[in-house]
């Protein structure tokens, strides 16, 4: 890893006014990828701001019909918490089978999300679940935010402060892991509120994180997995295929995890 | 260089390291606590768990300036005197090791395993939350019961060796 220099704010404010002055920054949350990345050279930012010091960014909070999840708070505190558990059961499970207990120790779901790796697991639990993002800046919707791979509608130095995700759903996200780096080979989230289904799958897109609308159809006129029978997985033309999976594989599996999903959500 | 301070197996430390020392870096060279090891150096082996603030991380996937302040436990800091922590004994009387490179980091990601889950630990849950820790000798069969015994030894029950 290149040396840099080392930024670490204890307030929001002071993160802001660095992110505005300094120059090739960049903002570290927990750390499981970027530090990573940093070894392989494959990022080598001059500056380095360290968010873990701002008590103000984590926490989970029920407020109203939404849960209010700070940037900074791990994924062994979203799998763990009592409010999490009782609201979405789904998204506390999500959070849980994130790499390891010790990674999920450090990483956050700021961190997650703000890198949008395709194959990570809250970009697909958060867009199903129709979360908002809010930064120092703005309030973005989930669908707003991920704009491909790697890529998130986030601003330089804009820095992402917490999520809000509404309540209410019949919810859950079923995952086929890569063994080795627990990252989703195929994950799909859905989440039935209303009427409405919404049915996200990430791991699988050549262009990140997508929304399977034929699913959402055939599963609002009858939420169940075999109302899934028939109805053609997304086209492998637009998937990822890798030495892991091929793109026709990861098709299929599609269509089984969305399936094991609905049965989860529904309470079967 | 930048300073960093924490509290390292109940001591208080400091020391000026370059802003991209890892954690581990900083435990095995500047502080010579070498008992924790680095095995892959990519976030996959566990290797180089260590405690901070109470919670098992990677030590060789956190930056050292990022644990200023905290509270750092290394596989130094669990025995007392010559009496070995409970989940020592047991990994030593169950033969949970074989070369011993990946211990250190399997006890300490037992120890944290017993204070999220309790003294009572099922085989299927050390499997699972074994996770983030390889061990290329054992075949993990000695290591699960090992955790098992000595978690129970921790909660003050008693699991007899085979």
């Amino acid at each position: 890893m290149y040396n840099f220099d080392f930024h670490r704010p204890s307030t929001l404010r002071q993160a802001n006014g660095l992110m505005g002055k300094l120059e090739d920054a960049k903002l570290l949350a927990g750390g499981q990828t970027l530090l990573p990345t940093m070894k392989q050279r494959l990022a080598s930012p001059g500056q380095v701001v360290d968010l873990g010091g701002i008590p103000e960014l984590a926490g989970i909070e029920q407020k109203g019909r939404n849960l209010v999840i700070g940037a900074m708070t791990t994924h062994a505190e979203v799998a763990g918490s009592a409010l999490v558990k009782a609201a979405l059961p789904g998204l506390a499970a999500l959070a849980g089978s994130i790499g390891d207990p010790h990674v999920r120790n450090r990483g956050t779901i700021g961190g997650s999300i703000a890198n949008n790796d395709p194959a990570a697991d809250y970009p697909g639990g958060l867009l199903a679940l129709g979360a908002t993002i809010v930064t120092n800046k703005r309030r973005l919707a989930a669908s707003d935010f991920f704009t491909g791979l790697f890529s998130t509608a986030l601003d330089e130095g804009e820095i992402i402060t917490k999520v809000i995700v509404p309540t209410g759903a019949k919810f859950a996200y079923a995952k086929f892991r890569n063994p080795a780096s627990r990252y989703a080979m195929v994950g799909v989230a859905v989440a039935k509120k209303g009427g409405k289904v919404a049915v996200a799958v990430t791991g699988a897109g050549s262009d990140g994180v997508f929304r399977w609308e034929a699913a959402e159809a055939a599963l609002q006129k009858r939420f169940s997995a075999k109302a899934l029978d028939g109805v053609a997985t997304p086209s492998a033309k637009n998937l990822n295929g890798d030495i892991h999976a091929s793109a026709d594989y990861r098709s299929h599996l599609i269509g089984v995890m969305a399936r094991r999903a609905v049965t989860t959500a529904s309470g079967k | 260089m930048p300073k960093v301070s924490m509290t390292v197996n109940g001591k208080r430390v400091s020391g000026n390291v370059d802003a991209r020392t890892l954690l581990v870096d900083f435990l095995r060279n500047e502080q010579r606590l070498t008992g924790t090891h680095v095995g892959c150096d990519t976030s996959q082996c566990g290797a180089c768990v260590v405690h901070v603030d109470g919670k098992a991380i990677k030590s060789c996937t956190t930056l050292a300036l990022s644990c200023e302040g905290a509270n750092v436990t290394t596989i130094e800091g669990l025995a007392n005197g010559q009496d070995l922590h409970p989940m020592q004994a047991a990994f030593r009387a169950h033969h949970g090791l074989q070369c011993g490179f990946c211990t250190p980091g399997m006890i300490m990601a037992a120890i944290d395993m017993v204070n999220r889950l309790g003294f009572n630990l099922s085989e299927e849950t050390i499997r699972e939350n074994l996770d983030g820790n390889i061990c290329r000798c054992t075949g993990y069969h000695n290591i699960v019961k090992a955790i098992q015994a000595g978690a129970a030894a921790m909660g003050g029950l008693k699991v007899a060796a085979e």
